[in-house]
């Protein structure tokens, strides 16, 4: 009789074990980019898995088709993704079709609160409406266009002196535009260790949003404004003024003179593999690759140094990069998804992600006494973040991205028309967008 | 023998279903047949060309399903049709069909011809050609890429050392004179084996004695090869046309990976235009309407091509 019962009661313990961790533990899906950082997210959170029960997915698209096939999965109200990290511009599609579910209730509820992140960063990845209280993300991973440099080459005697004879400054970092350009002239074709090597690796690519992410820093810093900042959607004078199109033709005159060549359709990692393999001088490219260049064999360590986008003559921006985590409102597992969005705020967790190479966006974990100094380019990216801009965050952001990547590439890379004329034709495109969408 | 079939059909059938057929006449019957066959037609596409065309005149956006849907009247077409850069997407496919046919049924046939003549090594040599079209055009787009590339591609490489130049003085997709080419080189590299084939066959189905005929005539070689190899070769021909010419006006795969419809829009054909406006600008009214365009045109110009390919065949 007592064996009998004492093998009723571990029979039972064994259930009670085995159905405790199944009934409150879900499958979620956290869909992101295929990038250095996704992977350093696949290590931080199985600090989640084991504190929370729940079993972690990740499904990442490479970034030319992560749009395209994110923007498809959320607009057919696909239940693949849970948690979303999705590109800052998708907010207010996100937000006004109903793809994310608004946060503010669960902010408030858990102690989240936005005043903790860089403003920056709320901004752009989190609100929708811009500049209103209403949450749609939480900050998951700052990021801004950069520059990288040669800093080998660039102390190198002989380079000094014959760039100081040639342009009357040192061979330094530079603080315009202008310098830029002289820099990546100066590299262009010049042999270096036996190899032919190049000024810059700029963003040119045409299929998904390249060349806009790469322009747009030229063009924020001579002038260029989405629209008039006292009238929302007035675009003609801003879009195309003086400025706008003198930043337009520096861009151009960069491509044509300072890349190497068959560089027509460069994206991030086109740019990375030209650093990295010595072709170029500088490169131009999002902060979240500063932690793979640092490590790199051939280029890494004292050999590369990093700096903010510089000033032009209307200006001192960069452009935005980086991303807010969202739930998915077709989500089925919709509090386990929450759940991690509270797991991931924590203070703790962040700083995690720092050293794990994600850049937080958490106040406390950047503004930390220590953290301008715990990576040579954490400066960099503290800089950069206080000077970002960024694309229209709209509903039909696809249909406003799209003339610019066509209107820009035209007249960047295939060289046809003027400038002027590539800015006119891009606010005809952007004003008939906003007909249709019923804002003009 | 017909009716010995029908016989064992009929003995064949379930008897209850027999006795439910039993009265109906052939008309019905084959009415029951091809109603299935029917319906499935209708919805998927039948249907769809209907709703396609209503959406055409509507300002409907697939990913805002919620959004009040406008009737707008012809203003899509009127947009499509006096857009400038459609009618450049339209010129560049243009040059994309025109050159790749020419260049393909001239290489096509002059393959076939060739291996036609017997030699040693006949079917090993067919093999080689054939390869090129067995590859994914994904897979084709990528390593042409590579082949294309200035600094280490082995097209500039080959070309800078017969003509002596700078391999990187030039860059096959990323020259917006030389992108068109790069891509009709590549589809007439992939596809001229399938044109040889179907040319092959052709040359493979003139009788032997007809030119024997000729020789007894006294007949030149040129004179044959106009009076006979290249009439009774022209129906093959034309059809190899036909399926090469609706395959490259809805070329988009090998475009695509190539050079992504640029530089500028130099290569973007109208397929990637409209899959750009479709489900990259979501403009879906606008995006209808372009493909009722395309395929009328499509539609149109076939029509005209087989009628022209049935007058061939009947001489």
């Amino acid at each position: 009789m007592k064996l009998k019962r004492l093998t009723t009661a571990i029979s039972a313990a064994c259930v009670a074990a085995t159905l405790a961790p199944i009934a409150h533990a879900d499958d979620l899906t956290l869909c992101w980019a295929a990038w250095d950082p996704a992977n350093a997210l696949i290590e931080l959170s199985k600090d989640f898995e084991g504190k929370s029960g729940h079993n972690m997915s990740f499904e990442f698209v490479p970034w030319p088709n992560f749009a395209d096939r994110m923007l498809n999965e959320l607009n057919s109200g696909g239940k693949l993704c849970d948690l979303m990290i999705g590109d800052s511009q998708w907010i207010g599609l996100g937000a006004e079709a109903g793809h994310y579910i608004k946060l503010n209730d669960f902010f408030d509820a858990n102690n989240i609160s936005m005043g903790d992140f860089i403003p920056a960063t709320v901004t752009g990845y989190s609100e929708w409406p811009k500049g209103t209280p209403n949450y749609w993300a939480l900050p998951a991973f700052g990021d801004v266009v950069g520059w990288t440099y040669r800093k080998d080459w660039f102390n190198r005697a002989d380079l000094k002196s014959e760039f100081k004879g040639k342009y009357g400054r040192e061979l330094d970092v530079p603080n315009s535009l202008a310098e830029l350009k002289d820099i990546a002239e100066f590299f262009q074709g010049r042999e270096i260790d036996g190899k032919t090597v190049y000024g810059a690796a700029i963003y040119t690519e045409r299929g998904s949003e390249g060349i806009t992410m790469g322009v747009t820093n030229a063009l924020y810093n001579f002038g260029f404004e989405y629209n008039n900042p006292n009238k929302p959607y007035d675009l003609d004078g801003f879009v195309n003024s003086d400025g706008a199109v003198a930043g337009l033709e520096y861009y151009k005159a960069l491509y044509d003179c300072c890349t190497p060549p068959g560089s027509s359709d460069w994206y991030m990692s086109e740019n990375i593999d030209a650093y990295k393999s010595g072709q170029v001088a500088l490169q131009m490219n999002f902060a979240f690759i500063w932690p793979g260049v640092h490590a790199d064999s051939n280029v890494g360590g004292d050999k590369s140094g990093y700096f903010p986008n510089p000033a032009g003559p209307g200006g001192h921006f960069a452009q935005l990069g980086g991303q807010g985590i969202s739930v998915v409102s077709y989500s089925d597992s919709k509090d386990a998804a929450l759940e991690y969005i509270k797991w991931f705020a924590q203070p703790e967790i962040q700083k995690q992600w720092w050293e794990l190479g994600g850049y937080s966006a958490l106040r406390a974990v950047v503004e930390d006494p220590g953290f301008a100094s715990s990576q040579p380019y954490a400066q960099t990216f503290l800089d950069s973040m206080a000077i970002v801009k960024d694309f229209w965050a709209e509903p039909s952001y696809a249909s406003l991205l799209l003339p610019m990547q066509d209107r820009v590439h035209k007249y960047v890379i295939a060289g046809e028309g003027t400038a002027k004329e590539a800015l006119d034709a891009l606010v005809d495109d952007w004003t008939e967008v906003f007909e249709d969408e019923g804002k003009l | 023998m017909a009716n010995g079939i029908i016989e064992r059909a009929a003995k064949l059938t379930p008897a209850p279903f027999a006795r439910k057929i039993k009265g109906l006449s052939d008309r019905a019957i084959a009415w029951i047949f091809i109603t299935p066959t029917i319906i499935i037609l209708l919805a998927v596409n039948i249907f769809p060309l209907i709703w396609t065309i209503w959406l055409s005149f509507t300002n409907f956006k697939a990913n805002r399903p919620n959004a009040d849907v406008k009737w707008i009247g012809l203003r899509n077409y009127e947009r499509i049709l006096t857009d400038s850069d459609i009618w450049l997407t339209m010129q560049a496919t243009a040059h994309f069909l025109i050159w790749t046919l020419v260049l393909q049924v001239l290489i096509g046939f002059a393959l076939a011809w060739l291996i036609n003549q017997k030699f040693k090594g006949n079917d090993l040599w067919t093999t080689i050609i054939v390869l090129p079209m067995m590859l994914s055009p994904a897979v084709v787009g990528n390593f042409w890429t590579f082949l294309y590339q200035p600094q280490i591609g082995l097209f500039n490489y080959v070309f800078a050392f017969l003509t002596q130049s700078d391999p990187t003085s030039f860059s096959m997709i990323g020259d917006v004179a030389l992108a068109p080419w790069s891509i009709v080189i590549v589809d007439t590299w992939m596809w001229t084996p399938f044109v040889m084939l179907i040319c092959l066959a052709g040359l493979r189905s003139i009788p032997d004695y007809i030119y024997e005929a000729a020789e007894c005539d006294r007949a030149s070689k040129w004179r044959q090869f106009w009076t006979i190899t290249v009439p009774m070769v022209l129906p093959f021909l034309m059809l190899a046309v036909l399926f090469r010419g609706i395959e490259n006006f809805k070329m988009f795969d090998l475009v695509v990976q190539l050079t992504g419809g640029g530089p500028g829009s130099t290569t973007e054909l109208t397929s990637i235009n409209l899959k750009r406006e479709a489900f990259e600008k979501w403009r879906t009214g606008y995006s209808s309407a372009y493909a009722i365009i395309l395929f009328v045109t499509v539609f149109g110009l076939a029509s005209i091509y087989v009628k022209a390919l049935n007058k061939v065949k009947e001489r």
